[in-house]
């Protein structure tokens, strides 16, 4: 089964942890095809083409500023190409 | 009011490239004398790009936090017993093999990174391989703070750093990588950056690291999560390296290539132990084997990856038919090797439980019940007659995986596969097309391997017997080696879980 061009999935491993609550809704906030799966200790995100992490969605979930660096804290590892990590988003994608 | 803040991306630019010089009176080339003579071509070391633009304070103060956090939960688990709350001290074992694997790895990793902070060309790139130098040294640091945890109450890790140069098993992962650090700035990255982290890192650390959290195994768990939070940043370095190579030169994809198709296999054959830990030594399991191969590798790496990378002229690696073809049966042929070699091993094995055998006739079906169920039934008979089955002799060792020769023909289970080269007039043997095709691309580097057998019969390993190798290795007969259920390990855990024991104090 092979997923076509541009909807391969892309996806994050998060720590299961306090913090990473809020940021699992954020992503579901703004990517609205993310599938979970949960495994002892991690949660997997997944989501076909793209997956965003936006500062915005994760401040209004945890309701403290937050620096897309600390994404960093929480992350075990990742699927796909990071193509922009800058002051307001995080995305994840496959470039070709 | 305070000073506005700069962006990450101007953060980046002067805190990296904006550090860097070119020099006038020596010639750029002396000054980085190792980035040629593999042949890669290097135009614009600027267009190096990393997505995380990470500058040197916001490096510093994420890794303090997550060191923080690391060590309260160490403390935590020492205060608290937390070794108690394993679910068996058999678990204990999987930790001994990859620490005893793993820890010297991430050093020699942190040495060569270091090595690559230096003499890679672009500032970018040079400042991405020092984070990782100094992640690798955390990373070292946490791995023993952990070891010295279950060092204080379990056989096998007293002695790691030794061990990893002198035992036959922890010659598989310490040739895979001194392999990587003999080989040029390009290969290495390949080698360890792209191959080993990228295409393979989750198989490796994923399913071990929730097998640990599902097992009660907090401080592993938290280490590798810890560890794993900087492999991100190491995936990243990986697949922007080979990307940033790639196209930088159309001459740059078959060697590239040909890298690929090396690191593959070799770090494939590497994982055959991570393959026997995952089915066989964690005593709650969180897949198998084969549905790890198939959801990391399979799903994410050749539908999701190679896509991407054919646009570069990629193509999937050589071999990978055979890995494929192997899922349904090379984590048995693994533990088959270090159950009956665990004598000369610093960890137990057993025969798995009942249970144990009936989850994996349901994960394998189509090899299980036909190949290796007979085969552990026998061991447990024998066992049960007080006649434990080990291997009374030394294996003949693949030259370039150093892996004792149990794997089979691909397709067919039943026929130990055996290559042979001939090279200035000796024959050198192997455990697979793939480690033979490794040989003969550069068989002046593989015949300098150091093989563990070669080297006991030479009578480099303390003397030719069996009590004198061991003494030479550091492992306590009767203590740290052996079958689990006879084990120290099994009669502490027993006595510590007996009920009504009084007086903790001592």
């Amino acid at each position: 089964m092979t997923a076509a061009r541009g909807t391969r999935p892309v996806g994050v491993d998060l720590q299961d942890s306090e913090d990473t609550r809020a940021l699992v809704e954020a992503i579901e906030d703004v990517n609205p095809d993310v599938t979970l799966r949960r495994m002892p200790g991690l949660v997997k995100l997944q989501s076909p083409g793209q997956l965003v992490i936006s500062r915005e969605a994760v401040e209004q979930r945890l309701g403290r500023p937050w620096e897309t660096h600390e994404f960093q804290l929480n992350i075990v590892s990742y699927v796909g190409n990071i193509s922009e990590w800058d002051d307001d988003e995080i995305v994840i994608k496959w470039e070709h | 009011m305070a000073k506005p803040k700069l962006s990450m991306r101007d953060r980046y630019r002067l805190l990296t490239r904006d550090l860097d010089w070119t020099p006038t009176y020596v010639d750029p080339k002396d000054v980085y004398p190792f980035t040629r003579y593999e042949g890669i071509k290097i135009h614009d070391w600027d267009a190096w790009e990393d997505p995380f633009r990470l500058t040197i304070d916001s490096y510093c103060k994420y890794q303090a936090e997550k060191d923080k956090k690391l060590y309260a939960v160490i403390d935590g688990f020492a205060q608290g017993q937390g070794h108690l709350s394993l679910t068996d001290a058999r678990y204990v074992n999987s930790l001994k093999l990859f620490l005893q694997g793993v820890t010297p790895l991430e050093y020699a990793a942190h040495r060569h990174f270091a090595y690559l902070g230096r003499h890679l060309d672009g500032p970018g790139a040079r400042f991405a391989a020092l984070c990782q130098s100094i992640d690798e040294l955390r990373h070292t640091q946490t791995e023993i703070h952990t070891i010295s945890q279950y060092n204080k109450y379990y056989g096998g890790l007293h002695n790691w750093s030794k061990m990893h140069d002198r035992v036959w098993y922890l010659s598989v992962p310490k040739s895979f990588f001194e392999d990587g650090m003999s080989a040029g700035p390009f290969e290495f990255l390949t080698a360890i950056s792209f191959s080993f982290e990228y295409l393979l890192t989750n198989l490796l650390f994923v399913p071990f690291m929730s097998g640990a959290s599902f097992n009660g195994d907090l401080a592993t768990m938290t280490f590798g999560f810890s560890a794993q939070s900087d492999e991100s940043r190491h995936m990243t370095l990986g697949l922007e390296s080979l990307k940033f190579i790639l196209e930088q030169d159309e001459e740059n994809v078959p060697i590239i290539q040909d890298y690929v198709d090396k690191w593959f296999w070799r770090g494939y054959r590497l994982l055959g132990l991570v393959a026997a830990m995952m089915d066989y030594m964690l005593p709650k399991k969180i897949m198998s084997w084969k549905e790890a191969f198939e959801l990391y590798f399979e799903q994410q790496m050749m539908e999701g990856l190679f896509p991407d990378l054919e646009y570069y002229g990629i193509r999937l690696p050589r071999h990978l038919d055979q890995a494929i073809a192997e899922k349904d049966y090379m984590s048995h042929q693994v533990y088959w090797i270090l159950y009956q070699f665990s004598f000369a091993a610093s960890f137990n094995t057993t025969v798995p439980t009942p249970e144990e055998l009936d989850w994996m006739s349901s994960v394998y079906p189509d090899t299980f019940d036909r190949h290796y169920r007979p085969m552990w039934e026998r061991a447990k008979r024998m066992n049960d007659e007080g006649n434990r089955f080990f291997f009374r002799g030394l294996p003949m060792l693949c030259q370039i995986c150093q892996i004792p020769m149990g794997f089979t023909e691909p397709g067919d289970p039943t026929t130990i596969a055996v290559r042979t080269s001939d090279f200035r007039g000796e024959r050198f043997n192997f455990c697979s097309d793939g480690c033979k095709w490794i040989f003969d691309r550069e068989p002046e580097k593989y015949v300098q391997a150091w093989l563990p057998v070669h080297q006991i019969y030479q009578g480099n390993c303390g003397g030719t017997t069996i009590p004198e190798v061991l003494a030479w290795y550091g492992i306590e007969d009767g203590v740290d080696n052996g079958e689990y259920l006879t084990s120290a390990d099994k009669a502490n855990w027993d006595k510590w879980h007996a009920p009504a024991v009084v007086g903790g104090a001592s």
